[in-house]
């Protein structure tokens, strides 16, 4: 058996002591709290037992103010708790700018990691230390959750819909990674492995991995798909809306609205294109669902992003190497 | 000498012996023992579930069952323990038996819907009863779609087909005591004189009213999608997991009040008993039992900070989430207060409801952790959760249900229990609860999650230490199961009012006949009246002297 015994699981993100003080905040007032109620419960239990001699006489009288304190302070004391947590979740719930993004696609039971040089992992997530990584998440059946407890990070990964987590490693060393919704029979063993590395060790270890998946460089998927066939060739008599510097910028749509070209807009035109029509474009373009894999929108995505420039969306992919900022 | 031989007086347990006196009973205090025995039998079967739970959990590998079993298992407990046994179990044996004797009146208003409503819940427990045996379910008793809606090869829809029934014996049960309240009150017996026992019940009854025919219709949607293949949850069919979760929260956030609720009245009734006291800010309790229902409506978001949900969204559920706890919190500060310069004696009952009060400070303190956005990331689907709301489930309502069964088995059956072994055994039980229970919230923040089958070797001395409290536990509630059986034939039998308790049900005879009164009670006196002559202390806004007693 295995004897190792901790209280608290180890810190290894800029998050992690800032979860962990509010934790802590937490369970000192608890304890006090507990505590003092216990031990007057007991102290009167055991005082005024009935038969004991001590003086039970009660000054009359209204104890409407005893009842306000005990209201007003835990309400206060609350209000603390909730602030600072909503403060906290409100920072997580923001990658910084520079974050580096790799996709996450989640399936029953494995998790499928692709950094945007184009290496794919299995379960295993290697990032450098002291760098802001942002994983977008999706799932290709049921709702699995990413969580990585040493970093205190977890965010539910939904099918159909984009969801995303970020955090900075500031610890090299090895951590668990689990699936942390109910997925079915194997979500116990849907587990792998988050590796920190030193910025050398993970150029290191990008040089020399041979990707399972090509990356974006050769064999793009936008032409194996024949996606080019409509998207290239511009004017004014394009039949299709260009690619080139369409992430992260606005589009007119035929309906006078206008919407955002992030990666939803993206997964969104490519399973479902009539849903938003550009303005000016006929509804021409066929689905491409049920033909395509979380992982394969992803890399379209990644590719489509490769097209335009410096984006405003923030977050870049299109470094080759994933070195610090 | 001359022995003479007398019968028992005509009490509503042996004024008929036979089936069909008990099957087609209108009788309220029959419908209650009979709804006993009911959720009797259904918690062994979610605590077989979980005593396998435990013993798979003592190693870090899968060696008892495979998984597909031990997801079961886990769906099969928490099922079973939450719409079978839990969410009955005081309202429809304690408050079932005890409304009308509490109120002075005869029976519930609607005594044909009481027994339907059993039916209900025999017809829902049979079906997802043999849901189990035919194969079991396994998607957590939370149905989280597109999982249940789609992908589960188990017997989803009659598992959700037969807690979709019980419902039902939930509404009407919360209509019967709404209106038994409004309506027939003895005479006298204004609503600032009622026990607070029924205030908590109509509290509750409000929730199980509103709340249950939400799960109604989300167990619906599911079923429609996963038997016509209409997309409502499954994004491949054009539906929204989403939708799914709001739904089946809306109506499971209340569930947890219609569950602790009655626990509060019982605990109140208990508390003012074994100190011979009114209890501290009567009026207070009583209405923050009526905030919790309402406020209860208003939470369901914090199941779903990282679900997907809008961060803005969570904000507001974390902050509504702090407001419900703080009429909780009044209870708690109350009831300790009522202790002060009492006459507390340490009677089994009370031994439950001062365990109650320590171990729901705990487990309600932890849900303020769970409420407070950016530790939930963290412990969210961690044993944490868990822990908490066992702390809540079974340190608080099981004990409070058991600290009630014990209070009023002389009311219903006529008998004593025995006390010794009752104390001994609620000690054990309070242990055995802690070792179980204490030891997930450390695995939870040390981020074990939860519905793990197999786990990494760090974490089993901490789960080795969880599952032989449950040992302990088990063995504790098997003692109660035992002697109370026995003191229906040894016990020793019980006077009308052997706690000293005042209330009309202490006014009728143990067991009462089965009409309840031969006379309807007149009430002239204040709620807890047990020293008339004592200064009186309260709380109350007004500041009037105490209502004119009524004619």
């Amino acid at each position: 058996m295995d004897t190792s015994f901790r209280l608290m699981p180890q810190r290894a993100s800029t998050v992690a002591s800032q979860v962990d003080a509010l934790y802590l905040y937490l369970v000192s007032v608890s304890a006090i709290v507990t505590v003092v109620i216990a031990g007057f419960i007991i102290f009167y239990a055991v005082k005024y037992r009935r038969g004991s001699p001590a003086d039970r006489r009660m000054k009359a009288g209204r104890y409407f103010w005893l009842e306000v304190t005990w209201i007003a302070v835990p309400l206060v004391v609350s209000l603390s708790f909730f602030t600072w947590g909503a403060q906290l979740y409100f920072h997580q719930s923001r990658a910084p700018a520079g974050a580096l993004q790799v996709h996450c696609v989640a399936r029953q039971w494995m998790w499928k990691f692709q950094h945007p040089e184009g290496h794919a992992e299995i379960n295993d997530l290697h990032v450098p230390v002291n760098q802001p990584m942002q994983i977008r998440l999706i799932s290709e059946d049921v709702i699995h959750s990413l969580y990585i407890p040493a970093f205190r990070v977890k965010q539910d990964v939904l099918p159909g819909r984009y969801t995303s987590l970020w955090f900075q490693a500031t610890q090299p060393g090895t951590y668990h990674l689990f699936c942390a919704e109910y997925c079915g029979s194997k979500h116990s063993e849907m587990r792998g492995r988050v590796i920190v590395m030193e910025p050398s060790d993970y150029a290191d270890w990008l040089a020399g991995k041979s990707s399972v998946e090509m990356p974006l460089a050769g064999g793009r998927l936008l032409e194996e798909l024949r996606c080019i066939n409509c998207h290239q060739g511009g004017g004014a008599t394009a039949r299709c809306p260009p690619l080139e510097n369409l992430f992260g910028n606005a589009v007119k749509l035929a309906d006078g609205t206008t919407v955002m070209a992030d990666e939803a807009y993206l997964r969104e035109s490519i399973l479902n294109p009539a849903a938003k029509v550009v303005a000016g474009f006929q509804p021409l373009m066929p689905s491409y669902q049920g033909q395509l894999g979380e992982s394969e929108i992803l890399r379209l995505i990644a590719e489509i992003k490769g097209l335009s420039g410096p984006t405003r969306a923030g977050a870049s992919a299109t470094s080759a190497t994933g070195g610090p900022p | 000498m001359i022995t003479t031989v007398t019968r028992p007086p005509k009490n509503y347990l042996n004024e008929a012996y036979n089936l069909r006196s008990w099957l087609l009973t209108l009788d309220h205090k029959r419908i209650a023992i009979l709804y006993l025995l009911a959720i009797t039998f259904f918690f062994i079967v979610g605590g077989v579930a979980a005593t396998l739970v435990r013993i798979e959990l003592m190693t870090p590998n899968g060696d008892l069952v495979e998984s597909d079993d031990y997801n079961k298992l886990f769906t099969i407990h928490g099922i079973t323990m939450i719409f079978f046994f839990l969410i009955p179990s005081i309202p429809a044996v304690l408050g079932n038996f005890l409304m009308p004797l509490m109120l002075g009146a005869r029976d519930l208003a609607f005594p044909r819907l009481n027994l339907l409503s059993w039916y209900l819940f025999m017809g829902g427990g049979l079906l997802t009863l043999w849901s189990i045996f035919a194969g079991g379910v396994d998607t957590g008793w939370t149905f989280y779609t597109p999982y249940s809606s789609t992908y589960s090869n188990t017997y989803v829809m009659t598992t959700a087909l037969g807690v979709f029934i019980t419902g039902f014996s939930s509404i009407l049960t919360g209509l019967n005591f709404i209106v038994t309240t409004h309506q027939m009150r003895a005479p006298g017996l204004t609503w600032f004189r009622l026990p607070l026992f029924v205030w908590s019940h109509y509290a509750a009854s409000l929730v199980m009213v509103l709340g249950t025919p939400v799960l109604a219709i989300a167990i619906l949607l599911v079923g429609l999608e996963r038997l016509l293949g209409i997309g409502i949850f499954d994004p491949a069919l054009g539906g929204d997991p989403l939708l799914f979760q709001h739904l089946f929260w809306f109506y499971s956030h209340p569930a947890v009040y219609i569950m602790v609720l009655p626990a509060f009245g019982v605990i109140s009734e208990l508390v003012a008993c074994f100190s011979q006291r009114r209890p501290f800010g009567y009026a207070f309790i009583g209405f923050s039992s009526l905030a919790i229902a309402v406020l209860g409506f208003l939470v369901w978001g914090h199941h779903m900070f990282v679900s997907g949900q809008s961060i803005y969204a969570g904000m507001v559920f974390s902050l509504l989430s702090f407001l419900v706890a703080v009429p909780s919190s009044i209870k708690v500060f109350n009831w300790t207060a009522t202790l002060y310069k009492a006459q507390v004696s340490w009677d089994t009952p009370m031994l439950y409801a001062l365990g109650f009060i320590g171990l729901f400070t705990i487990g309600g303190l932890t849900g303020l952790f769970l409420a407070t956005l950016a530790v939930d990331v963290h412990v969210h689907d961690t044993y944490f959760v868990v822990a908490h709301f066992h702390y809540i489930m079974v340190g608080g309502t099981v004990m409070a249900y058991l600290g009630g069964i014990h209070f009023w088995w002389p009311k219903m059956t006529g008998r004593m229990y025995p006390e010794g072994w009752a104390r001994f055994s609620a000690v054990l039980i309070f242990v055995g609860f802690n070792l179980t229970f204490f030891p997930q919230f450390l695995l939870g923040y040390l981020g074990m999650p939860r519905r793990y089958h197999v786990y990494p070797p760090e974490f089993q001395v901490l789960n080795v230490m969880s599952s032989a409290g449950a040992s302990i536990l088990a063995f504790g509630y098997f003692f109660p199961l035992t002697y109370l059986i026995w003191s229906l034939r040894y016990g020793k039998p019980a006077s009308d009012n052997p706690f000293h308790h005042t209330g009309l049900e202490w006014r009728t005879p143990s067991p009462p006949p089965a009409h309840n009164f031969d006379v309807t009670p007149v009430v002239r006196e204040e709620a807890y009246d047990f020293h008339p002559d004592d200064t009186p202390y309260d709380t109350r806004v007004k500041a009037e002297a105490e209502e004119p007693a009524d004619g």
